[in-house]
């Protein structure tokens, strides 16, 4: 692999709902906060990818920071958007683009569920008028079949919420921070059965952003760097069962988190049993059930025996979303994949306080996945 | 029976009136489209022709549609006379799974692998009093023998 890349700096506006603040002032608070962790100044700053769906283009941030004329670069990539923005970054910097980077995000939805149009997905009006056009049916539609296919009852899907919150509780940063009952999460109001209200995130508001530059200089700036050691983004294949599919081939496919898993483990030269720290995408509970195996943390149907015997708590031995993930951070599209990065970054700086993984973790991931079938996945060392 | 006013018209066709379902096949390596697409994502080609995937499946996984969707969906509901909906992947004999609202919202009645037919139901009143209907699948009536006589 070419030239080593290190994140230098972290930065977030915690996530939730902010009525007096655009989304862009959170996004432009989390840079300020990143930069200044880094000791780095805008004007040092050679490229910056960013992204934001629902608050403006990302590069309006440059009117905050300063006019410095550097090369930023808008990414939309659905809910991988901060995925594909720290991949993005660091390619620049393995390819002699850019000494120091940035990679930010940021993002204010409107309250409820995501609502797509169809044409912008290459889909047909009447995917979307007739009711058939909701990410929340896919999920609940995916997570049925995979308990089905695996043998896993629903009663796993109650677990993560209730782990994600507890977790969400001890995250000063966190949206969610009350931890819930097992019997509040599964008598929550049906949004998608199997799906229920507090098995599913919320899109949320919040801003987070990274300072990366070439590990050979990162001592310069930073005490305590974390080396990337892979960044990859892919996407679906024909036969993956995906969001917004009216249809799925007859022959299923690998999903696109396999193969970016698979492509992650390849680059940075280490497998599932090194990970010391996972952070995977949790749009709702059955997502975080099926992510587990696709990412290569367990066989497929082995996830309920994990969850009932605490390995996925922050003291077990596959610690997993131990800032409370999507369900308890709620998602800002633009920050989201971000933010999994950074608390592997504290994770691993050992600044995680009351939710410290023990043991010094040396390897953490992190992975994110969004519409229509992106996949981001990192795998980052002490 | 002919055909009423339907969100998606060039998806549906009749047969001695009875509906079915109209995809496109690769006229190259033979894999089926629903609804029809210029391309191939599997081989690439760009060779399709019209292709019908019959009126029966079996339903392969199913929800039920909780809450009100926002607009593009146009049902026409508000948030008070919305009633939950099902929605399903239903396998077709070729293999190819189509997604579709469902007649029943009823967990209870609805279970993966159970037979299904395709049916057309109404789903928007315009406010000149026009129905618009779109393809769903039913239960198929020896299931529901079935199940009534358990």
């Amino acid at each position: 692999m070419s030239e080593d890349v290190a994140i230098i700096g972290i930065g977030m506006h915690p996530f939730g709902r902010h009525d007096d603040l655009s989304g862009r002032a959170q996004g432009a608070h989390a840079l300020r906060a990143a930069l200044q962790d880094a000791g780095v100044s805008w004007a040092e700053v050679d490229v910056a990818y960013g992204g934001s769906h629902d608050a403006g283009n990302a590069d309006a941030l440059c009117n905050d920071l300063g006019l410095t004329g550097l090369p930023f670069i808008n990414v939309a990539n659905g809910c991988a958007t901060g995925g594909s923005a720290i991949a993005s970054a660091v390619a620049a910097i393995r390819a002699g683009m850019a000494e120091v980077a940035v990679a930010v995000g940021f993002d204010k939805h409107p309250r409820g569920a995501f609502n797509p149009h169809p044409r912008d997905w290459g889909l047909p009006d009447w995917y979307g008028e007739t009711g058939l056009m909701l990410t929340t049916q896919f999920f609940a539609l995916k997570t049925r079949r995979y308990l089905h296919d695996h043998g896993i009852s629903e009663d796993a899907l109650v677990r993560v919420a209730e782990r994600a919150y507890r977790n969400g509780a001890l995250n000063p940063n966190a949206w969610r921070r009350r931890a819930m009952s097992s019997t509040e999460i599964a008598e929550s109001a049906p949004v998608n059965l199997p799906l229920r209200q507090y098995m599913f995130c919320n899109p949320a508001e919040g801003g987070a952003a990274l300072v990366l530059c070439r590990a050979t200089a990162a001592k310069r700036w930073c005490e305590k760097p974390v080396l990337v050691k892979a960044a990859v983004v892919r996407t679906r294949h024909h036969g993956s069962f995906e969001v917004f599919s009216p249809a799925l081939a007859a022959q299923q496919a690998s999903a696109p988190t396999v193969t970016a898993s698979r492509a992650a483990f390849e680059q940075a030269g280490v497998g599932p049993h090194d990970i010391d720290v996972i952070q995977i995408q949790d749009t709702d509970s059955g997502s975080e059930i099926i992510h587990l195996a696709e990412n290569g943390f367990c066989e497929h149907g082995a996830q309920e025996r994990l969850l009932r015997d605490g390995d996925t708590e922050i003291s077990g031995r596959l610690p997993v979303n131990t800032d409370g993930g999507c369900l308890a951070n709620g998602e800002p599209i633009g920050a989201s994949g971000l933010r999994q990065v950074i608390e592997v970054c504290t994770q691993l700086r050992g600044e995680a306080g009351p939710r410290q993984v023990p043991g010094h973790p040396r390897l953490g991931y992190t992975h994110v996945y969004g519409a229509p079938g992106v996949s981001g996945v990192t795998i980052l060392q002490r | 029976m002919s055909l009423p006013v339907l969100a998606c018209p060039s998806l549906l066709r009749l047969d001695d009136g009875r509906p079915s379902l109209i995809g496109s096949r690769c006229a190259d390596c033979g894999e089926v489209y629903f609804p029809s697409n210029a391309s191939c994502t599997r081989c690439l080609g760009t060779r399709l022709e019209p292709h019908d995937l019959g009126s029966s499946g079996v339903l392969w996984s199913w929800t039920i549609q909780g809450f009100l969707p926002k607009p593009p969906y146009n049902g026409g509901e508000t948030a008070d006379s919305f009633r939950p909906y099902g929605v399903g992947y239903v396998e077709m004999a070729c293999g190819i799974k189509v997604e579709s609202r469902l007649t029943s919202a009823d967990p209870a009645l609805l279970r993966i692998g159970m037979p299904m037919s395709l049916t057309i139901v109404s789903y928007r009143l315009c406010e000149n009093g026009e129905r618009v209907s779109t393809f769903a699948f039913e239960p198929s009536v020896e299931c529901v023998k079935e199940s009534e006589h358990v």
